[in-house]
This record gives C-alpha cells, structure tokens and sequence, in this order.
C-alpha cells in the first residue's frame, strides 16, 4: 500500500539516523546525501538495503546511484509503491 | 532444514521423506559464506545456490558491513546467522570456530570471497608499499588466514573455494589487484599442497567481470565492460552472478573429488580466446 510522503520521509530519517547517527530532524527534502549530510557509499548502501525491507520495495542498482537527494528517494519509493 | 541424514541408505525413500523436493549436490553439507554484501555480491548467489542445493549456510562478516549482510542475509531461501570475521583482524580468526560452533557443528565447505585494495593501488606506477601491501593482506595472504581459521572444524573431505581475476596477464586499471590475485592464485597452490594430506580441496573460480559493489570500487572497471561480452565466444553478462555461483557449489560438492590446487574459468571463455 503506498504510504505518504511524509511516512515515508519519517521512515528514511529515521534509516540515516539508525545508519549515521545523524539527528532524524536534518534529513530534510532537499538534502543531498553526499554533499549535505555527508553519507558515502557504503553507508548509502545500508540505507537503500533497509528502505527495500521497510518500504516493501525493491531498488535496483541502476536506479540506486541517481538517487542524489532525500527527495528523489522518497519519490522513487511513492512511485515503487504503487 | 528437512533433509534427510546423509547417513540414510535408502535411496528409494530420501526424496519422499524431502517432501517431494529434489536431491540437492550439497545435501548435508555445512558452508562458511564470506563476502554477502549487497544482493548482487557473488558470494550472496553462492549462498542462495547452495541452500537451493541443500547447504546450511553460515556468513561472516565486519565492521559497517555488518548491518548490511545482516539485512541481506534475510534475503536468502532460509534466512542464515551472520558470525562477525575481519580477515585481518587476529582475534578474530582465532574467534571464528567457536563462533561458527554455535550454529553448525563443523564446515565441510569455506568460500572465500573477500578483496580490497586502497585506490592508490589502481595506479601501478604510483603506488605506495602501504597501498600494496594492505591489497596484498586482504586480498592474498586472506585465504590462507581463513583457511588456517577453518581448519579445527573442516570435515574430513572439504572444500575451499576462493573467486579470483585471472592473474595471467595484465589488464587496463586492475593494477596492483591484478598482483594481488596473482599472489592469492598462488596461495591456492600451497593450500592445496599443505591441506591435501588432511583430504580438503583448495580450488578457484575465475570469473569474467561483474557489477558488483568489488567493482564498483575500482576506477575504470568500464574498461572491462565492452569489450568482455564481445570477446566471449559464449557471451558475457556483466550483471549475473550466477553461472559464476553455480561454479562454486560444484567445487563445494563432492562432484571434483580428485581436484585440488585448480582454477576454473567462468569467463565465457575469454581466457582460451587469442584476442
């Protein structure tokens, strides 16, 4: 079932924190992952692998690497979602 | 797991008591999976493929990767216990038998499948004995130490595999990787003579090159990426792990008893091809 846009921003903030330790409140739409909040590749990894199992979806490689902000996240998850 | 005890004789009645399902090549058989990272790591095909095949399957792993192959390791047919092993990390390797001990009662099987180089190894003329030598530790001297970890709970007729980049020639980007896996084919021979004695098999598969987060770590890797399904007379998928997968549970079954200090190419075969 697709869940809203904010759910699902709750849910990937709540993902950084649990990865990074960052603050859940600086995961916001327009952030870059690299530039802004400063998450490598392997921490983007982790990420994406437990957004698959939260969100019920599946993120491919391919699609994965142009995810570049918060937003494009949450957007490919809403539209995965159905 | 439903299998039936290997130590049943009666052939007719094994696939009944399975509840109809196949017999598997690794029926029994008990494997330690190092390097599950993502999905599309080799070694999470080998897993899925051996516990399609019958294997309980244990996997290790480290550091930040751990949370990743925690999650990944769910994926699989059943999910499989993730016991924590840094390759160069001593305590560690003195720590695995026991840590394996508490989900299966020995290993007839270990896939190696581990290897990094820091990025100034991917500059071979440029490279400092620190880059070198740390490809080296992890990607060469790394089979021998988990060999060495694996041993007290080897079964009497085991199997090593490890995953290399044939190391007979040199390639555009690869740099001091390539040593590092020429130095890791190397150690496959020695194992192979000194565990030979004690009845394990020590054998490689030489994959063609796949998109792996490996790859994704090395500088240029699109090199490989046009020209390898051109060369292979059978072709080349660059994105499936599998027939590579495949070669590995062959290995880890008692299908090449009579194998040992070997390499087999799942390449399509670009490696018998002149150019």
């Amino acid at each position: 079932m697709a869940q809203s846009e904010n759910e699902i921003l709750d849910g990937i903030a709540e993902l950084v924190n649990e990865e990074t330790g960052l603050p859940k409140e600086s995961v916001e739409m327009d952030k870059s992952f690299t530039d802004d909040l400063d998450i490598d590749s392997l921490s983007m990894t982790s990420i994406v692998v437990h957004a698959e199992e939260k969100f019920g979806v599946t993120i491919p490689d391919e699609d994965s690497k142009n995810l570049r902000t918060v937003r494009d996240v949450v957007a490919y998850i809403q539209q995965a979602q159905g | 797991m439903a299998g039936a005890p290997s130590s049943t004789n009666d052939h007719e009645h094994r696939d009944i008591e399975r509840d109809g399902t196949r017999m598997g090549i690794l029926d029994g058989k008990r494997l330690l999976i190092t390097g599950v990272l993502t999905d599309a790591s080799i070694a999470f095909r080998v897993a899925q493929v051996a516990q399609q095949e019958g294997a309980t399957v244990v996997l290790t792993s480290f550091g930040r990767q751990m949370r990743i192959t925690q999650a990944i390791a769910r994926r699989l047919p059943q999910p499989a216990p993730v016991v924590q092993l840094d390759v160069s990390d001593q305590e560690d390797l003195d720590a695995l038998a026991e840590r394996v001990r508490e989900h299966v009662d020995g290993l007839d099987g270990v896939l190696h499948s581990i290897g990094f180089a820091p990025q100034g190894a991917f500059d071979f003329m440029a490279a400092s004995w620190e880059d070198v030598s740390a490809a080296l530790q992890i990607s060469s001297y790394s089979l021998k130490s988990l060999a060495v970890a694996a041993r007290p709970l080897m079964a009497e007729r085991g199997s090593v595999v490890g995953l290399t980049f044939d190391a007979s020639f040199a390639w555009p980007v690869y740099d001091w990787m390539g040593v590092a896996k020429a130095a890791f084919e190397s150690v496959a021979r020695y194992l192979a003579r000194d565990l030979g004695p004690e009845g394990t098999r020590v054998n490689l598969v030489s994959a063609g090159p796949l998109r792996t987060m490996a790859a994704k770590s090395i500088p240029g890797f699109e090199a490989f990426e046009n020209s390898w399904p051109e060369r292979a007379p059978l072709g080349w998928d660059l994105a499936d792990t599998e027939p590579a997968a495949r070669a590995c549970v062959a290995l880890l079954s008692d299908w090449f008893p009579a194998t040992t200090g070997e390499i087999v190419h799942v390449d399509g075969g670009v490696h018998a091809m002149g150019s």
